[in-house]
């Protein structure tokens, strides 16, 4: 059913662009241009490294603030922060005034350990797209767990531990089955907008060196406005559809499951 | 040793190291803010100033040069696609919360599939269709982009607070003699206040922060804010403090709203399954 859904909306969406006269000729430039297939690549190593990293730190912190904690509540209001922050301007920021070799912050504090004047951006631009990726969805990831870990309830952890389970192991038999719905949802919404990251590689390296950052918007966006094909554009389009199909799906499936077992409750 | 003992420093000790991850991710944005009350070349000093006499004269120059149209811009797209969500969302959810038309659970599915289509995807087709109607570099293709993006979401989000409401109450101003209109503005909107609440910072943030369509349909009459800040990466010399400015206003409305409305903003963000 969603599958036909879906179908349906990708016929609906194409039709008043180029699709029609293009033909099949940009789908068979599409299989043998190195670009795409490069682009693919990046936009998949940036989507799972950016959705692990984060999803672990988001639940280290939840939990963190989820324990005995002074000023929890101030905590998680700084901690929101860099996810409101306007990318572009997080972006920016990061570049210009943290990464900079020169005058950059990082790299004056880095200076002791050897590793001072490192231009971080050309030199490791994927790193540094990554980490700014995941300083800014982190926060995202946080606040969904910390909600899954606050609607679990303290007497089944109290009774686990008089029965000697230790904390480690109460984590692990407990806790973490009854967050796993909030982390996936978290990984499956956050990857949705993960693979569209457009704003901090536009910011930050401008998909470059060469084409080291380039994932697919940024490829669609050079291809059809610097390049101005708008039929290839709209190819690549269409491959960026098909894969947040399949993540688009699993993220459904899980929202729903979450629904029922609200409304279980 | 008693055990109130050990609980209280191993309280001491998760909260530095609380303390401790919080300032990481946050000294970003700590740090924006202090280059932006420092003078260019504190700004641009090696090693980095630490300890400076704050001033505003980047900020006054940010605000009294060609900034206050680009801000005005945003607030006008974002603004108005939030009230056109509202608008359009409110009468979408109700049908699909308190009287389920056929098929509901269809048409909420495909409700949310267009949230998730991607902005690559429909780009191309949007650009043309914009040059066609001559609305390249107008607010309002903008505005009706991001009432397109943000509706989906808001119809969700304002259905999942719909359904809070016990039925009970709809059968009771019914059988008082309550119209369609009486049982819209004085039993929904009140309830859902929050649910209107949350839809609209929800709105607001993905609008007001939104880059992909600003930077390709507008160039400089429609400008938003994120476009602004582009105009630093060109390395134009050493601007630090005045991008530091720039960059602090263009994201104090969505922080403040972020920050304020906190409780909506997990709800919001997971269309409304996390409450």
């Amino acid at each position: 059913m969603l599958t036909i859904y879906y179908s349906f909306f990708n016929w609906n969406l194409l039709k008043p662009g180029s699709f029609h006269f293009s033909g099949l000729d940009n789908y068979s430039a599409l299989l043998t241009n190195e670009s795409i297939r490069t682009a693919v690549l990046n936009t998949v190593v940036l989507t799972v490294a950016v959705i692990a990293l984060s999803v672990v730190l988001g639940l280290a912190i939840a939990s963190l603030l989820n324990s005995e904690v002074f000023g929890k509540g101030f905590m998680r209001t700084l901690m929101i922060a860099p996810f409101l922050i306007m990318p572009t301007a997080g972006a920016l920021i990061w570049k210009d005034t943290l990464l900079n070799p020169i005058f950059g912050l990082l790299p004056y504090l880095l200076t002791p350990f050897g590793l001072g004047r490192v231009d971080w951006v050309n030199q490791y631009p994927m790193v540094t797209v990554v980490v700014v990726e995941v300083w800014r969805w982190t926060p995202f990831m946080m606040l969904i767990i910390l909600a899954g870990l606050q609607s679990q309830n303290p007497e089944i952890l109290e009774a686990a531990r008089v029965d000697g389970a230790s904390a480690l192991q109460a984590f692990r038999r407990i806790t973490l089955p009854l967050v796993r719905p909030f982390i996936e949802l978290g990984a499956l919404l956050g990857s949705l907008f993960v693979v569209q990251t457009f704003d901090s590689i536009y910011m930050l390296t401008f998909g470059g060196p060469g084409e080291d950052t380039t994932n697919l918007p940024f490829l669609l966006y050079i291809v059809a406005f610097q390049g101005f094909s708008i039929g290839q554009a709209s190819a690549i389009g269409v491959v960026a559809v098909i894969i947040t199909i399949i993540v688009a799906t699993l993220a459904l499936r899980t929202l729903f499951s979450i629904f029922q077992v609200e409304a279980r409750r | 040793m008693t055990t109130s003992m050990v609980g209280m420093r191993s309280k001491i000790l998760w909260s530095v190291v609380g303390w401790l991850v919080v300032f990481v991710f946050f000294f970003p944005v700590l740090w924006m803010w202090l280059e932006g009350f420092k003078t260019e070349p504190q700004a641009a000093s090696s090693p980095p100033t630490i300890l400076f006499v704050p001033t505003l004269s980047e900020f006054q120059e940010v605000l009294s040069g060609d900034f206050p149209p680009f801000f005005i811009n945003s607030a006008i797209a974002s603004i108005a696609s939030t009230l056109l969500v509202l608008v359009f969302g409110l009468p979408a959810a109700y049908a699909l919360a308190i009287r389920p038309v056929k098929k509901s659970r269809d048409v909420l599915f495909f409700f949310i599939s267009t949230r998730f289509l991607p902005f690559a995807a429909s780009l191309v087709p949007l650009y043309l269709l914009a040059r066609d109607l001559q609305l390249l570099d107008n607010i309002l293709a903008l505005i009706l982009i991001y009432t397109t993006i943000n509706l989906p979401l808001g119809v969700w989000l304002l259905r999942s607070f719909l359904l809070e409401i016990p039925p009970d109450l709809f059968e009771a101003a019914r059988v008082d003699g309550a119209g369609f209109r009486h049982e819209i503005l004085r039993i929904v909107v009140p309830l859902i206040t929050p649910g209107l609440a949350a839809t609209s910072l929800i709105c607001l943030i993905f609008s007001w922060n939104e880059f992909f369509y600003a930077v390709n349909l507008t160039s400089s009459v429609a400008a938003t804010a994120p476009l602004f800040l582009v105009s630093f990466i060109s390395g134009r010399g050493l601007f630090y403090a005045k991008l530091a400015a720039a960059a602090t206003l263009a994201s104090l409305p969505v922080l403040l709203a972020g920050w304020i409305a906190q409780k909506q903003l997990i709800r919001g963000l997971t269309m409304g399954a996390v409450k």
